[in-house]
């Protein structure tokens, strides 16, 4: 049995130079198989791989059982252009748990404490001219959640989930794209200091389906999401871009998953984030596993960060795991940088005064992710915000 | 007209916890319209000199005065500095990622002359200046310095001073590192801006092969972190028959 192509440096791996896996270790790396019921999860200690990077204490009880439901924790409000369907169903609605199974003891849960769900449902054929906004606003509570939105076949959309204010929250989220669909996601993580916002964001993308997601986190004083991405028809498409702004003593950490489990699709994955100040800590897991049976993948996945100031660390993890040799391509890069003294100097000597050389650096290292989104209110805020960080900053 | 007056500068740095003086007493006065070129040997403080002026915060200025027009530099944070009319091209110039050469031109062209260029005049003006430079288009594309040659990386530098037209340019070892080909267009960078007549230029150089492409007023020896002998640009041909020699053993500078 031949072991699995399985890198952790910003290396780049192509097709013809590929050892075939019989068992993914992407999979065996979790320290228990998926499942819906909390039960099947031991509490963490800290050592699992899935959990090595995140500071357990900080989590107020969402790993452990002892986070209750307060019933204020969040209030939601779902702004939906004519055509679309919201409702709020029980837990034995069919349409949950269909494009994902919670893979840790947090997303497992979220999905065991919910009491009730979101699904929202854009008929098939149906294109949509305004975005669809769920705002998700914390009330100081905890709170467990869980949201499906569901496109039909050729139907196209683009959601903006908006999360604000301060909350304990764990929830997941599931994104099912019929064949042909095209559905862009952005996920806005503004919350205020204190927040708590852990998360399983799984897509299922259909035959020929587009999937865009933009995750973008600001705020909170830990955020720990899971965009997972698997295919459910051949010809399928994800491209996920991330971006996060880690300040001093915050914790923010991506961890993505694509799981190329049948022939002929592509992803695409470029994550950015700036830290800045004592304490601040960003990790960014992507894991990309390319199954036997996934012929003709074509998959990228890139992580950049910028370190703005001492005291903020970056853990970085590209993983790619190759099961067959027959495929388009396949590579990832991860690289970390420091905004210096020396970089600010030369700025500086040029005329152009502190505040704006920081943000003329990080406005530039965010434009190509920022310029993409495609929704002018979403674009302008975030812009706004990397200025506000910048202005926070020594 | 613009005058940098440099009188008595006393400079101190921090190495191994020890605080070192590396200039020790500079004089000196560059008008617009002129040419200094500063020569020595390494080590001896020449681009301290450099560095300072422009207000490196590694250097702490312990005595003297710098003026420009009057107005004390040494008061004036680093972007001051440029905005007054100072220009460093350095001789290590290092890379800004994310931020692309065509943007930072822009972003300091507004903040040096006050107000954003106008942008169809702008383009052409950079367009022009770097086709004088022979540099390619697709340069302005490119990160800030990010994986330039030594050569890209000095023709960026004049492209930086012929746009932004300072009072004062200081040119800290312009020359190193480029072959000739390189040197020859860099040096007419300098020579278009000195042209003009409206910047005094500050060059300072370990060799004098750049001399010979342009053409210094005059000539200082910098030895031991002072200027030890000043003289027109015959001094420079004694250098270079003589070499730095009698400036570093004893003599003058002890």
């Amino acid at each position: 049995m031949a072991e699995a192509q399985n890198s952790t440096v910003g290396s780049s791996t192509t097709a013809g130079s590929i050892a075939v896996a019989a068992e993914s270790t992407v999979a065996t790396r979790m320290s228990a198989p998926p499942s819906f019921d909390v039960a099947d999860f031991p509490v963490p200690h800290g050592r699992e791989e899935e959990w090595r990077f995140t500071p357990l204490e900080r989590l107020r009880g969402l790993h452990d059982g002892t986070a209750v439901a307060t019933g204020t924790g969040v209030k939601v409000d779902v702004v939906a252009p004519e055509g679309v369907t919201v409702e709020t169903v029980g837990r034995d609605d069919p349409r949950l748990g269909r494009a994902g199974t919670p893979v840790d003891r947090v997303a497992a849960q979220a999905y065991s404490a919910f009491e009730q769900a979101g699904v929202i449902t854009v008929p098939k054929e149906t294109v949509l001219a305004e975005p669809i906004r769920i705002a998700v606003h914390g009330e100081g509570g905890v709170a467990y959640g869980h949201q499906v939105v569901e496109l039909g076949a050729f139907a196209e959309a683009v959601v903006v989930i908006d999360h604000t204010g301060d909350a304990v929250l764990a929830a997941n989220v599931e994104y099912v794209l019929g064949d042909g669909a095209k559905l862009t996601v952005v996920s806005v993580q503004d919350w205020d200091d204190k927040a708590v916002h852990v998360g399983q964001h799984n897509a299922l993308i259909g035959r020929d389906a587009t999937f865009k997601s933009f995750v973008v986190t600001f705020g909170g004083d830990l955020v720990r999401l899971h965009p997972r991405v698997a295919y459910a028809g051949t010809g399928g498409e994800a491209e996920l871009f991330g971006l996060y702004f880690t300040d001093a003593g915050q914790h923010q950490e991506h961890r993505l998953l694509v799981d190329h489990n049948v022939p002929h699709c592509k992803s695409n994955a470029m994550y950015k984030g700036a830290l800045q100040g004592e304490g601040a800590h960003a990790v960014w897991i992507g894991d990309v596993l390319i199954e036997a049976t996934a012929e003709g993948t074509d998959t990228y996945e890139m992580n950049r960060n910028l370190v703005l100031t001492d005291g903020a660390r970056v853990d970085s993890v590209p993983n790619l795991e190759i099961e067959t040799g027959e495929i388009v391509g396949a590579g990832h890069a991860s690289a970390t940088g420091r905004f210096d003294d020396e970089q600010l100097f030369y700025l500086m000597a040029r005329g152009i005064p502190a505040d704006e050389a920081r943000r003329l650096v990080v406005r530039g290292f965010f434009a190509e992710l920022v310029q993409q989104i495609g929704v002018d209110d979403i674009e302008a805020r975030l812009l706004e915000k990397i200025d506000e960080e910048l202005e926070g900053s020594v | 007209m613009a005058t940098l007056e440099i009188h008595d500068l006393h400079v101190t740095v921090e190495a191994d916890n020890a605080t070192k003086e590396i200039l020790k007493g500079v004089d000196l006065t560059v008008k617009q319209g002129e040419t200094h070129a500063i020569m020595g040997p390494n080590g001896s403080g020449k681009s301290t000199l450099a560095y300072s002026l422009a207000g490196h915060p590694k250097y702490t200025i312990t005595s003297g005065t710098v003026t420009l027009d009057g107005e004390d530099v040494l008061e004036m944070s680093v972007d001051e500095r440029a905005r007054a009319g100072l220009f460093l091209a350095m001789q290590y110039p290092v890379e800004v990622p994310g931020v692309s050469v065509s943007n930072f031109l822009r972003t300091s062209a507004t903040a040096i002359r006050g107000e954003a260029p106008k942008l169809r005049t702008w383009v052409k003006e950079v367009r022009e200046t770097m086709e004088r430079l022979s540099m390619d288009p697709a340069f302005a594309e490119r990160n800030v310095n990010e994986g330039f040659s030594g050569g890209e990386k000095k023709r960026h530098e004049i492209l930086q001073l012929e746009l932004l037209k300072p009072k004062i340019a200081i040119l800290d070892e312009t020359d190193s590192g480029l072959d000739v080909d390189a040197l020859r267009v860099v040096s007419e960078g300098v020579n278009r801006v000195r042209e003009t007549g409206e910047v005094g230029t500050l060059l300072i150089t370990h060799y004098t092969r750049i001399l010979r492409y342009i053409k210094p007023d005059f000539v200082h020896v910098f030895s031991g972190g002072k200027i030890v002998e000043s003289g027109g640009a015959e001094l420079a041909d004694k250098l270079e028959n003589e070499g730095y020699e009698v400036y570093t053993k004893g003599g003058v500078s002890a």
